[in-house]
């Protein structure tokens, strides 16, 4: 019987939601495989895996990225924030609420993805246009809502953050 | 390290095209080289007649850089690739390397005076962007050598350039696209460029297309002959993205907005705006 191939793991260090996880990882192991399986966080969700449908989205140092296209070694050292880091003490973020209330969602799926999405946006412009509401969406697909209760999520999300 | 480890390295950089081709099998390096731990290698620059890129300058980097809009067109490009998390990883150097006949970048620069500095264990040669892209998914670099840094000369004055690309949505790469770069002196072309992409296996120059339009007032009838002789030299295949007579009728609609908008330019009007969705 032919002998199986030993994978190298490699160590990593990665800050989740303000956490730091130290794992080896097969190098070949995308970041998504590792936030589901290595720090437990199944709220990223894999769509399509092949990079266009971004539910599976996290923000990488406060970017929105795919993260079924980048390897987790790819994310040594850097900090990752996941849905499930929205809620601060025990309160959802601006945007959750926005989404619960406004009927942003119905399935849920893409909605992890959608709502980090929002927050690079709202993070650099709290006043957004409709048009740079959906540019800033355009990597995030939705099969259930149609859109329109997530467009209008964020304009009440920016509101309420404009308000403080 | 490329030199020790051989053909069957890869270099990462991005990866918005890389890792997808992985996941699917259709690349099996033994190794992969990662780029983005090495610093220095994103940045903007003005170097007084020119730009120079960092290969690894993110396409989101373009997007939000005021340098960047020096060169319209180069803003019109950068900002409608993909979408916002594509952008935040993919590069310049990568797409450039890629070679993909779909690519953004390639067809953007083809229409300006574009040179790639490539890095490798001999030293540094640049090559001028129509000779770097060679064949589908095929460029000049030899396997040990790399992007370094991407130079574009600044067009001279009275110059107004545009970039527009079909997508059917925005995660996905355009079913055509038309790259124009002219140059008006009283209100007349003296200089004009006109690239395809995605009608061929390279990005295409429609030659005919620009000597049209060399000595003539850009008015809608120059600019509907013009578009029309870019038809003939589009080259697309059918595919999901639409079949050959679609393709070829979209280049037109493409190259005549791309000129307008490039006409417009030149005269110093601001035009936003420019990657179009189904």
């Amino acid at each position: 019987m032919p002998e199986a191939a030993t994978i190298e793991k490699l160590a990593v260090q990665i800050k989740v939601n303000g956490k730091t996880y130290a794992r080896e990882v097969e190098p070949r192991s995308l970041l998504v495989e590792f936030l589901r399986e290595a720090c437990d966080l199944t709220g990223t969700h894999v769509g399509c895996d092949t990079s266009y449908c971004g539910a599976c989205t996290v923000l990488l140092n406060g970017l929105a990225v795919k993260s079924c296209t980048i390897l987790a070694v790819q994310a040594d050292g850097v900090e990752i924030t996941t849905v499930e880091g929205l809620e601060k003490d025990g309160q959802f973020h601006p945007i959750q609420k926005a989404f619960g209330e406004s009927y942003g969602l119905q399935c849920g799926y893409c909605t992890p993805g959608l709502m980090l999405s929002a927050h690079q946006l709202l993070s650099k412009n709290l006043e957004p246009s409709e048009d740079e509401i959906r540019n800033a969406l355009a990597g995030n697909t939705c099969r259930c809502t149609g859109y329109m209760n997530v467009f209008k999520a964020i304009r009440i999300a920016s509101r309420n953050m404009r308000e403080g | 390290m490329l030199g020790q480890l051989g053909e069957g390295a890869k270099l990462l950089a991005g990866g918005q095209s890389l890792i997808p081709l992985l996941k699917l099998r259709f690349a099996n390096p033994e190794h992969l080289v990662d780029l983005n731990f090495i610093s220095g290698t994103s940045f903007i620059k003005d170097a007084g007649s020119a730009l120079r890129f960092g290969a690894m300058t993110r396409h989101a980097e373009f997007e939000n850089a005021p340098l960047a809009r020096r060169i319209p067109v180069l803003h019109d490009c950068a900002s409608g690739i993909a979408d916002v998390q594509v952008r935040n990883r993919g590069t310049i150097g990568g797409s450039l390397a890629e070679a993909d006949p779909s690519g953004d970048w390639a067809n953007a620069l083809l229409t300006l005076d574009t040179t790639i500095h490539c890095l490798g264990p001999n030293g540094t040669r640049a090559i001028q962007l129509k000779d770097f892209i060679t064949d589908a998914y095929t460029s000049a670099l030899a396997h040990d050598e790399l992007v370094s840094e991407v130079e574009v000369r600044i067009p001279p004055a009275g110059s107004g350039g545009a970039y527009v690309a079909f997508k059917r949505s925005a995660p996905v790469y355009p079913s055509a696209s038309a790259a124009v770069q002219l140059t008006l002196v009283d209100d007349v072309c003296q200089q004009a460029a006109i690239a395809l992409g995605c009608v061929g296996l390279t990005s295409i120059r429609a030659t005919e297309a620009e000597a049209e339009m060399r000595g003539k007032r850009l008015d809608d009838k120059t600019i509907a002959t013009a578009a029309e002789a870019a038809r003939a030299v589009a080259d697309p295949q059918s595919d999901m993205r639409g079949s050959v007579e679609y393709k070829r009728q979209l280049v037109v609609a493409l190259v005549k907005r791309a000129i307008t908008i490039a006409t417009r330019r030149a005269r110093g009007e601001q035009v936003e705006g420019t990657h179009l969705y189904a």
